[in-house]
């Protein structure tokens, strides 16, 4: 395979980059070769240190130590304005967007070309349709970027690079936001700046995406690089051993379930939020006792917005759902703590905004969503003292480290916040448990820990709705798989049925009536 | 009916003089604000500038002295501020309310120890204030109905910093719309990464929109000691900085609606200051104290949303932090 | 420069406060300087001012109980992330609420009905003039910042047209209501501690000052004792936690609001009915301001807050004295320290948390490695 090494010097090469956090040490000894004119990808868990590795290399970070060459030249980038001197632009995870700025504004800021903006505006707009018609990215530039789709936001991400000259396009998880066929858009578009011979960097923790459309990718795990492998060359799996270390076992002690009486029962349920956009669209479902339903899905299809509902965050705005005897519409809204009197437990998708409270110590946090209190518990009056010893007895029961409840929240490791988090949600004993993405930046062991206690719970009679990204562990802990594209339920599948193929067309929304119409509001011809 | 005229158009040029300081102030306020960084020490650097314009304008018989010493002042606190709220990434509100109280206690202080006249300024001469400027022929086009009489009362008359002022409307409105500059500081006050990510500092843009709200404040301070008072007195702002801050919120962040928003709070002081002490029928005495309460109760209204929304620049009061 | 490690608690409570208080003071040291007078002198003075002289003490603690209320008042709405500066509104109208109990019911009641009458009076005035901006936070989203500051404004002009007008005893020009009868008074502390058989010098230290160290008592027990105060600070370490939580975070924000405005109206006690005996123009002078540097420097603690109290009691009192002594500096020289320390410990500070941070670390680390070499010698 040439990779014209021979002949034309490397894009980038970065060697023995070192980048610390406080204890952190999210990059060490990281060294990288990108061959012009390729798509190279890097993949690797959360947390894993890709974001830090190239916002080194966009000038967002200084590097503690380490030598970055581009071009063959060895450079030092201080900012972003030297990274894009050295014709390096970069499409970051969340938009660096100014959403209330017109298109061709956004794209000319910090490029104005001259003290007046209308004499730079005027030369932007020229550049600007130049681009759309070389890459086939069409945008109209006097939209406002907030009303935009996101993958239209997205291309002005891209343009915004392209019209300061990026010869070399870092891609941060791109594709995190997007729907399938937005992505498949997407590729669409690299492929076509690597025709005109712009070199890609694409940061993802998606196998499929890697195998797509890369032709070389890098492996991190722990901060480190542990892997450059070309695409051709490897396989998923292999990649999936490197990014996890060793080998995969997700596979828990599932017995088959055993389904009860009906505790949560679902119909017609819609919510349209405050910007009118219909975020649910008539859902409907029942959850008995003792099993375990998944939600599969691409993130930011409604899944979030079910568990907000359901667990009394917000108020549907149609249909209705009904735990136990309890019914909940519009016009009779619920609020989490009565759900929780009601048997609802959640753990939430995201545990630091709302798990727990970071600067609250472990005992505190052990009593989030508890803290109302009854008359035994001494009425009003909170005692730090009993806190704490009930804490410590849940310490020990989920085995978290450090098992001292005065210490701040903040200070345990993610799995084992996520273990209080579960152990306040599991000890209520609820009839119906609601969990969102319950291993996100959760290390191994910890994980196999809640798989366990999941099943554990379900096997006392406990209906789970479980809503994850990872269809993995989707498929390893559901008894039912249903699947959400655009706010609804396209399709449900039993266990023995559900593969990743199956699985993928459905949440790509193949097959459901309603196509995406959003995507393509907003694109100039 | 030609008294009632009369003391109507003398209402107006009143409340030109008193929306003056205003209006320099709020846009000195909208060039912070633009850029992300509250700005409630308007009122400090108000104080501060007015003490200095006019203790500088009495050692040196130099109005104009006074008001560049004063320009010079508003800008050391406003980079005092900047280095509190951009640079150290300290809490904004506090930043302000100390240079406000700071600026209370210093010219005083400052004042008594330089002339001992209990914190005020001596005098000021003739020489060292601004004085009105005498539209040609206004005597003489004066006696002309209506027209004639705005001219003489209205446009004729006021110094040279009030017709700065309206100026500055002008130059807000075009540094915000039509520059650069412009285009990168309401980019800043919004979204301060996408500004960092196109390769601009947004430290510097802060500072630099710090400066001018600088410049602004020191020149409606010096407006308030040596141009429509003729000295500093203790306390001299009574709350303007902050009817500023009002008028520019009430103005929704904008330069034009800030300016009426000047003018309706100016206007209300005038028709205020008019009626003390005047019986009124039905009401009797004018509630002079609840008039001058007005710019207040309006501004909490439509901050609460009953008339209109006001939506501040999005990364307001949030300093910015790169590194996680 | 790479992040310097955590500041250790007691450094952060402790000596970081200090740091502020004696940079502020430095800086005025340096105006006074720069005035022609001895600022060691002038310290002196203040010293003398605030403890020595006879009855000193009395002011200094009758000061600072003004701050003690207003600092809490600034230092509960903190705890829920909420910023309230419209504690000297606040205190303002706390002020008319005593004085319109005592106007109405001076000559019927007796002090023992009259006086905890007028004090949740005035506590209830102070709490609807903050809960007003707070229903405004959380129903309709308006800056509360901005909101408080504009309620100042219009406290003040509601009393000045009361004051002026309506409340105005008779026959009298300057703007305050009539004295009041001895049953609305607050006894001084010198005549309890003379009826005790105690010596003690005259000075306006009033029973307020208990009411005040009751109320830090008060505020500790809700903040860190309460399931309402774990709903306050939850919801302002995170409002999404709350919501999550089921806390109606808008109801927390409105009650926090409540209880930091009646706090704050509580300080007109310590003026009305303690020392004035009458509601006057302009007795609050700032002190809802001052409360905001006391919860500053006081680390939102009922305990710090004591403390600073004490430290702006003394400087209030002991600036006073600078009138006497010195003909160039005078009493607005507190003003001056007081910006100061509020600039130091707030605007700018993480000037010298920065530092110290490295400072203590290296200092730290140092030891952590000779204790390792020692024990490594001995094992």
């Amino acid at each position: 395979m040439a990779n014209g090494g021979s002949w034309s010097p490397l894009a980038i090469e970065l060697s023995d980059i070192n980048k610390s956090f406080g204890d952190v040490h999210a990059n060490r000894n990281v060294s990288l070769t990108v061959v012009p004119g390729h798509i190279h990808g890097i993949i690797g868990e959360n947390g894993a240190g890709k974001s830090t590795l190239v916002s080194i290399l966009y000038g967002f970070y200084g590097a503690d130590s380490g030598t970055i060459r581009i071009n063959g030249e060895t450079t030092t980038i201080r900012n972003s304005a030297d990274a894009i001197g050295k014709g390096i632009g970069m499409v970051h995870q969340h938009f660096m967007l100014v959403p209330n700025f017109t298109v061709l504004e956004n794209v000319m800021l910090g490029r104005e070309g001259s003290l007046s903006v209308e004499t730079g505006a005027r030369k932007a707009r020229e550049a600007l349709n130049k681009l759309s018609q070389d890459f086939g990215l069409a945008v109209d530039p006097d939209m406002i970027v907030e009303d935009l789709p996101v993958g239209l936001q997205q291309r002005v991400e891209i343009l915004k690079a392209l019209f300061r000259g990026a010869e070399i396009l870092i891609l941060d998880e791109p594709t995190g936001v997007l729907t399938p066929q937005e992505t498949e858009q997407l590729f669409d578009i690299l492929r076509a700046l690597r025709k005109q011979g712009v070199t890609i960097l694409l940061i993802t923790h998606k196998l499929k995406e890697i195998m797509a459309i890369t032709d070389d990718v890098s492996v991190m795990r722990g901060g480190e690089m542990v892997a450059h492998l070309q695409t051709a060359d490897t396989s998923p799996a292999e990649l999936a051993e490197l990014m996890v270390g060793r080998k995969v076992l997700l596979e828990v002690d599932h017995t088959p379930a055993r389904p009860g009486a009906p505790v949560l029962d679902v119909q017609d349920l819609c919510l349209t939020d405050a910007a009118g956009i219909d975020q649910l669209k008539q859902i409907s479902m029942t959850l008995r006792e003792g099993e375990i339903v998944g939600i599969a899905g691409v993130s930011g299809n409604g899944q979030s917005e079910l568990l907000d509902v359901l667990s009394g965050i917000m108020a549907p705005t149609g249909g209705h759902f009904t735990v136990g005897t309890n019914q909940i519409t519009a016009e009779r809204p619920s609020d989490p703590a009565e759900l929780r009197d009601f048997g609802v437990a959640h753990v939430p998708e995201d545990r630091h905004k709302c798990g727990i409270v970071l600067p609250f110590s472990a005992a505190e946090s052990m009593i989030l969503g508890y803290s109302g209190g009854d008359e035994e518990d001494g009425g009003w009056w909170l005692s730090p003292s009993k806190l704490e010893e009930s804490c410590a007895g849940r310490m020990r029961e989920f085995d978290i480290r450090p098992p001292i409840p005065k210490l701040q929240s903040a200070n345990f490791s993610g799995g084992n916040q996520q273990k209080i988090v579960l152990a306040r949600e599991i000890s209520t004993q609820p009839k119906l448990l609601l969990v969102g993405q319950p291993t996100r930046g959760v290390d191994i062991g910890a994980i196999e820990f809640i798989h366990k206690q999941l099943i554990a719970l379900r096997n006392e009679g406990c209906a789970i709705l479980l809503v994850s990204v990872e269809l993995d562990e989707i498929m390893s802990l559901s008894d039912r798989i249903l699947v959400m594209n655009n706010g609804q339920i396209v399709g449900e599948l039993a266990r023995e049925d559900a593969d990743e193929r199956a699985l993928g067309l459905m949440m790509a929304g193949i097959g459901a009536e309603e196509k995406d119409a959003g995507s393509a509001k907003g694109a100039a011809s | 009916m030609a008294d009632l005229w009369l003391q109507f158009l003398l209402t107006i040029d009143a409340t030109l003089r008193v929306a003056t300081p205003l209006i320099l102030c709020a846009m000195a306020g909208i060039f912070s604000e633009k850029s992300g960084v509250i700005d409630i020490s308007l009122e400090g650097k108000m104080l501060m500038s007015a003490f200095v314009a006019a203790a500088v304008a009495t050692l040196t018989s130099s109005a104009l002295a006074g008001m560049f010493a004063a320009i010079g002042v508003a800008i050391m606190l406003g980079l005092l501020h900047g280095l509190a709220s951009i640079t150290l990434r300290g809490n904004q509100v506090i930043s302000g309310l100390a240079i406000n109280i700071l600026a209370s206690g210093l010219t005083v202080t400052v004042g008594i120890a330089m002339f001992q006249q209990g914190g005020q300024t001596p005098n000021l001469a003739r020489a060292e204030r601004f004085r009105p400027i005498e539209l040609p022929f206004a005597e003489q086009l004066g006696g002309i109905p209506i027209i004639g009489t705005i001219y003489r009362e209205v446009i004729s008359g006021h110094n040279i910093l009030v017709w700065i002022a309206l100026g500055a409307v002008l130059f807000t409105a075009f540094m915000l719309t039509r520059t650069r500059f412009g285009l990168r500081l309401r980019a800043v006050g919004e979204k301060p990464e996408a500004l960092d990510s196109a390769g601009v500092s947004v430290a510097r843009t802060r500072y630099l929109a710090l400066i001018i709200a600088g410049i602004l404040c020191g020149m409606a301070g010096a407006y308030l000691s040596t141009a429509h008072g003729s000295g500093f007195v203790r306390e001299m702002t009574a709350g303007k900085g902050y009817i500023a801050l009002a008028a520019m919120i009430f103005g929704k962040w904008q330069p034009r609606g800030a300016l009426l928003a000047c003018l309706l709070f100016g206007f209300l002081e005038a028709v205020a200051s008019r009626l003390q002490g005047v019986e009124l029928p039905l009401i009797g005495q004018a509630p002079v104290d609840l008039i001058l309460a007005l710019p207040y109760l309006l501004t909490v209204i439509l901050l609460a949303g009953f008339v209109g929304k006001a939506m501040p620049p999005r990364a307001i009061g949030e300093p910015y932090i790169k590194e996680r | 420069m790479s992040p310097p490690p955590p500041l250790p608690r007691w450094a952060d409570v402790g000596l970081i406060p200090l740091i502020n208080v004696f940079a502020a003071l430095v800086v005025s040291g340096i105006v006074v300087a720069i005035i022609g007078e001895n600022p060691f002198e002038a310290m002196m003075v203040m010293i003398k001012g605030a403890f020595v002289y006879k009855g000193s003490l009395g002011y200094t603690l009758y000061y600072a109980t003004n701050f003690i209320f207003t600092g809490l008042a600034v230092a509960v709405a903190f705890h829920a992330m909420l910023f309230n500066i419209g504690g000297e509104g606040q205190a303002y109208l706390g002020g008319l609420g005593a004085g319109l109990t005592c106007l109405l019911l001076d000559s019927m009641l007796p002090a023992i009905l009259l006086v905890p009458l007028a004090i949740m009076a005035s506590a209830g005035f102070g709490a609807v003039w903050g809960a007003i901006p707070g229903y405004l936070q959380a129903k309709r989203g308006s800056h509360i910042v901005i909101t408080t500051i504009m309620f100042n404004f219009l406290a003040a002009s509601i009393m000045v047209w009361l004051l002026a007008g309506r409340l105005k005893a008779p026959g009298q020009m300057s703007p305050e209501t009539r004295s009041f009868s001895e049953n609305a008074e607050l006894p001084f502390i010198h005549d309890i501690a003379n009826a005790l058989g105690m010596e003690m010098a005259r000075s306006p230290l009033n029973l307020s000052f208990v009411v005040a160290l009751l109320a830090c008592v008060g505020v500790w027990v809700l903040i860190w004792r309460s399931r309402l105060g774990y709903a306050i600070r939850a919801t302002g370490h995170s409002t999404k936690a709350a919501e999550y939580a089921g806390i109606p975070v808008s109801t927390i924000i409105i009650v926090t609001m409540a209880i930091s405005g009646g706090l704050a109206g509580m300080m007109a006690i310590n003026e009305i009915l303690g020392v004035q005996h009458r509601t006057i123009l302009g007795f609050t002078s700032g002190y809802g301001f001052t409360g905001i540097a006391v919860a500053l420097m006081g680390r939102n603690h009922p305990v710090g807050i004591v403390l600073a109290s004490l430290l702006f009691g003394a400087l209030y009192q002991g600036g006073a004295e600078l009138d006497f002594e010195f003909s160039t500096i005078t009493r607005e020289m507190v003003l001056l320290i007081q910006g100061l320390i509020i600039l130091f410990s707030g605007g700018l500070a993480y000037m010298f948390n920065k530092p110290l941070a490295h400072l203590l670390g290296a200092l730290l680390s140092q030891r952590d490695r000779t204790s390792h070499t020692e024990a490594g010698q001995n094992g």
